[in-house]
């Protein structure tokens, strides 16, 4: 079965509007926030409309419809990742962004003789083409216990430099955090030959998914990681709610980050205990009618099939990197073989500022990102001060690029020969 | 698509991209740093990276010069290579003036078309209220200029 691009943009009502003076909305900045299919929309609402209530409390039946509502979406969470542990593994946030910040501040918390408490002399991995939220916390965390950080280089061609990797992944190496595919660059980072190691010297694995879980199918046991996040408002979902899964004897083990009401099993007047995984890590009301509609974003994905969204999103990258290649002062700022790479691509034209073609775009119905894509040191390693980059997903097609393309050379012209 | 909406597009377009600001883009005025100075501010759009090291020198409250160097996109860089232009001359009192006014025109949303008495070739920059997301390109060096003439009294 392939994607049907058109029956796909019926489910989306964005679609139905136009932008800037009637044009159709050529959509090309999924890699910051997807678009959401009306089921999803609809799942949220419905939820508020008739079974909005208190997950975890409440002695009535609309509690216990929002907790059944609510732990379903755990439960989809947990198939769609394969978690091994099921839906104890899986942790609502508010965000990746969340996610990722509890990782690293339950790992700050841990006392000495946990398997996660750092000291002096230990080391956390990380890789120059982070996003800010898989960096600055564990710049924090290091700064907090006097661990060090160290990363991988990045090529020109903008892939991971694994050259030396038994010099950055050392014996004293305790976590290794990586994007699975960059939000920038587009490219989809070997996996395999980094866990090993990590796992070699006893470091634990995190995987930013924000940029894969989306696009293609991703299994954590298959995989072999340790910790992964995700945002649900990538991945066709609403905003406020975000993913973290970790295996669970290690999440048994992590101390906990926000303390309250729902996260304890005991408490008195100098002191608590904490409940058991996941609702050790989920201290108060959550975002229940975003997890749900994070659930039925998902039960969508996987009724298109994540081997289908990732073939069509290859497809549609390979006819844009090549319609991109005859456009002469284009440059593609990462890799331009369609080759472990999604549907995120960024690029330069001659010397116009990446605002300036954005603004074009946009003047033409097209909708992209530009700047440093809050990953400052890639841009920097890559020597751009800014990018724009068009990202793609289900409901892009060719017709999207072609519109692109145009709009692209009309930049040109714009600024280049008034 | 009938063609006057494609027109109205450009027309708004070319709203924001005046060919003024255009020539400021292309050819701008008074970059490249004075060596001497009484105050010196480096300034940064942190969402979108745009930069401005603005320097400005003082013959008592009189601005006899203001040079700078930057990089970013045609709004922001034309924005301050025309800023420099108007305010060499003035006196700090005139030119916290003409400041308040085109940060007032930069929050009037399309309303105003900006006083040319006050402003000159500034008011080309009246479109750009219209796209809230280009009203902090506009402003990057007038807001380094607001810090550099604190400055450079402090030191005085
Ligand atoms: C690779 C990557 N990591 C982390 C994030 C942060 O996600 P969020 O802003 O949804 O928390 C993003 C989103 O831009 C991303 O692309």
């Amino acid at each position: 079965m392939s994607i049907s691009v058109s029956q796909i943009r019926k489910d989306f009502p964005i679609f139905e509007r136009t932008v800037r003076g009637g044009k159709s909305l050529v959509y090309l900045d999924s890699g910051a926030t997807s678009q959401k299919p009306i089921s999803v929309i609809e799942a949220e609402s419905n939820f508020y409309k008739l079974h909005n209530a208190a997950a975890h409390r409440g002695a009535h039946q609309l509690a216990e419809e929002a907790t059944d509502a609510y732990e379903g979406a755990r439960q989809i969470v947990a198939d769609f990742l394969a978690a091994p542990g099921g839906a104890d593994e899986i942790i609502f946030t508010k965000s990746a962004t969340e996610s990722l910040n509890l990782l690293a501040y339950a790992m700050g918390n841990a006392p000495i003789g946990n398997r996660f408490a750092l000291e002096r002399g230990d080391r956390i991995v990380v890789t120059e083409m982070e996003h800010h939220a898989n960096l600055v916390p564990w710049q924090q965390l290091a700064s907090r216990t006097g661990a060090d950080l160290a990363w991988f280089g990045i090529t020109d061609e903008g892939r991971l430099d694994l050259s030396n990797i038994d010099e950055i992944i050392t014996r004293n190496t305790k976590i290794v955090s990586l994007t699975h595919q960059s939000n920038v660059l587009g490219t989809i980072n070997p996996l395999s030959e980094i866990i090993t190691r990590a796992h070699e010297v006893g470091a634990i694995v995190i995987l930013d998914a924000c940029q894969s879980v989306p696009h293609m199918a991703v299994n954590v046991e298959t995989l072999g990681i340790d910790f992964l996040a995700f945002s649900g408002h990538k991945s066709l979902g609403p905003t406020g709610v975000g993913i973290l899964w970790g295996r669970k004897d290690l999440l048994d083990e992590l101390p906990p980050f926000l303390y309250g009401g729902s996260m304890v099993r005991s408490v008195d007047m100098t002191g608590a205990t904490w409940s058991a995984v996941p609702q050790k890590f989920e201290a108060g009301v959550p975002n229940m009618a975003q997890a749900v509609g994070l659930g039925e974003a998902l039960t969508y994905l996987t009724q298109l099939g994540m081997d289908n969204v990732s073939a069509h999103e290859h497809a549609l990258t390979g006819y844009l990197l090549e319609k991109m290649s005859f456009i002469s002062d284009l440059t593609v700022v990462g890799p331009t073989k369609n080759l472990s790479r999604g549907g995120a691509i960024s690029f330069t034209l001659g010397n116009i500022h990446p605002h300036d073609v954005g603004q074009y775009l946009d003047s033409q119905g097209v909708a992209v990102r530009t700047g440093h894509h809050c990953a400052w040191p890639l841009a920097k390693r890559m020597q751009v001060p800014a990018t724009t980059r068009a990202s793609l997903y289900i409901y892009n097609d060719e017709s999207d690029c072609d519109v692109l393309i145009e709009a692209i050379q009309g930049a040109s012209k714009y600024f280049g020969s008034r | 698509m009938p063609p006057n909406i494609l027109g109205v597009v450009k027309m708004e377009l070319d709203s924001l991209y005046q060919e003024v600001i255009l020539d400021h883009y292309k050819h701008p005025q008074h970059k490249g740093l004075n060596s001497t100075f009484d105050a010196q501010v480096h300034h940064v759009n942190t969402s979108c990276g745009d930069e401005v090291t603005l320097n400005i020198n003082l013959d008592g409250y009189c601005i006899t010069s203001l040079s700078w160097d930057g990089q970013g996109c045609s709004i922001s860089q034309a924005s301050v290579s025309m800023m420099s232009d108007l305010l060499t001359g003035k006196t700090l009192e005139e030119a916290a003036f003409i400041v308040k006014n085109f940060i007032d025109l930069m929050g009037s949303k399309g309303t105003s078309i900006g006083d040319p008495l006050i402003l000159e070739d500034a008011v080309a920059f009246a479109g750009v209220s219209k796209f809230p997301g280009r009203v902090k390109c506009a402003l990057l060096g007038w807001m380094a200029y607001k810090d550099v003439a604190i400055q450079a009294q402090a030191k005085n």
